[in-house]
């Protein structure tokens, strides 16, 4: 343990995903050790983060305004819809170039083990975007691993009852891996090859 | 450094930093062990497809500081396939996998038994060979009975005259005779103790023809059963769909 404020940094930090306490640890004395306008540089940037990033109120991806680029975008399809788990993977997708439409942003998958259930995800948003009969494709890009898929099962069971065409991204995708992680070749091609998944 | 090599199942994967995976494997002569998959995520991982919950593996680790090391890994039964693709499957399956979680607590205590009950009730799961409530119900029955809890559907769970009773209390560990039967005790069908009875013993002629409504009650019974000896609810036991 160390003497107050240190302890308090290197405490933050350590709640940060990914950062375990020997992490922390270091981050924090190197923070110490850093020019103060370097550290004012990153103050400055957590708040504006804060302060000025919200998220998109129709497709739940990170923005600026109320509505997000993509959605404010007029060039782009109404008619398609591609869903997936969080905001980094809306830019792994517009990478590739290879999709016109809008997105949704679930903000995570099904995983009952960590209490994330159906309820705990944009998924009546995302139905309430289906309402007006605009859509009619939906394309589920959740990530190649067994609670992205069991996510899109889930999401599929609901979807083509409506009467839509709903798609998943062709397998291709490494399973196990991030849709992140995808390279642009990669995840283009299982856009081009998505397959449509029926009742 | 010390490599060892055992069979497992993967009950849980967490993401770590950028590309790593931290797994808690069920081993089956290392008890539970909590290991990380290193760059899994990323799609050029030979590994990541097979450290995913449900997968029953061949797996070599080494001993690290605080977390071993996954250094090989073959796959021995691709259930995470089959159970991401139908969501009943995959929340029974879920609730199983956290229910070995919660009563294996300490790490690398061999438990040979538990080991043995998840890998083949996954198995029967994913091969779809009984209604996934019954294989989920069997296999919370086994698993709370090698825990020591066995509970007991014929005779009196506490004075051990013969059954059938009528009254089942959770909290006297099962059926109980007129004499020991507490108040509040319930008292269900007698068809949903012979039920249950045949989820224990794996008598599946028998379970497999229970009819829905023995079987809603059975699962109420068997949740409360869980609920009553894990000392935290069961987080997935709600999200479990009863088709
Ligand atoms: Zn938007
Ligand atoms: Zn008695």
């Amino acid at each position: 343990m160390y003497e107050g404020a240190v302890q308090d940094l290197i405490d933050e930090l350590g709640r940060l995903p990914g950062v375990g306490p020997k992490s922390a640890q270091r981050i924090a004395f190197h923070l110490l050790a850093a020019d103060p306008v370097d550290v004012r540089r990153l103050v400055d940037a957590l708040t504006e983060v804060k302060a000025r990033v919200q998220f998109c109120t129709v497709c739940g991806n990170v923005s600026q305004e109320e509505h997000c680029r993509v959605c404010r975008d007029p060039r782009r399809s109404n008619e398609v819809i591609c869903v997936v788990e969080e905001p980094k993977d809306v830019v792994a997708i517009e990478r590739t170039r290879e999709f016109r439409g809008k997105y949704h942003v679930l903000g995570g998958a099904i995983n009952p083990i960590d209490n994330v259930g159906p309820d705990d995800l944009r998924i009546s948003e995302l139905m309430s975007r289906l309402a007006d009969g605009t859509v009619t494709e939906v394309i589920l890009a959740t990530d190649p691993n067994v609670e992205g898929e069991a996510t899109s099962t889930y999401l599929a069971r609901l979807l083509v009852p409506m009467g839509l065409r709903v798609t998943r991204l062709a397998s291709g995708l490494p399973v196990g891996g991030d849709l992140e992680y995808a390279d642009e070749v990669t995840l283009g091609r299982a856009f081009e090859g998505r397959r449509q998944i029926s009742a | 450094m010390s490599l060892y090599r055992d069979e497992a199942v993967v009950l849980r994967a967490q993401k770590l930093g950028e590309a790593d995976r931290i797994v808690t494997l069920l081993t089956r002569h290392h008890g539970k062990v909590r290991a990380v998959g290193k760059g899994v995520r990323r799609t050029s991982s030979r590994f990541g497809s097979r450290l995913e919950p449900f997968m029953l593996i061949d797996v070599q680790l080494y001993t690290g500081r605080s977390l071993d090391v996954v250094t090989q890994v073959e796959t021995l039964g691709s259930f995470a396939q089959v159970i991401g693709r139908d969501y009943g499957l995959y929340t029974a399956g879920a609730a199983m996998l956290e229910t070995a979680d919660r009563l294996v607590e300490a790490e690398h205590e061999p438990s040979v038994q538990q080991f043995v009950l998840l890998a083949s009730a996954l198995r029967s799961l994913a091969g779809r060979e009984h209604a996934a409530g019954l294989v989920l119900d069997a296999y919370l029955l086994r698993a709370l009975a090698v825990a020591g809890w066995a509970p007991s559907f014929i005779d009196c769970a506490r004075c051990g005259a013969e059954g059938p009773h009528r009254s089942f209390a959770v909290g006297s560990g099962g059926a109980v005779c007129s004499a020991c039967r507490p108040p509040g005790a319930a008292s269900p069908a007698p068809e949903t103790l012979v039920l249950l009875a045949a989820l224990l013993s794996g008598t599946w002629e028998v379970a497999d023809a229970s009819d829905e409504r023995h079987r809603r009650e059975g699962n109420g019974l068997v949740a409360a059963f869980l609920q009553f000896h894990l000392e935290r609810g069961l987080r997935s036991l709600r999200m479990v769909e009863r088709v």
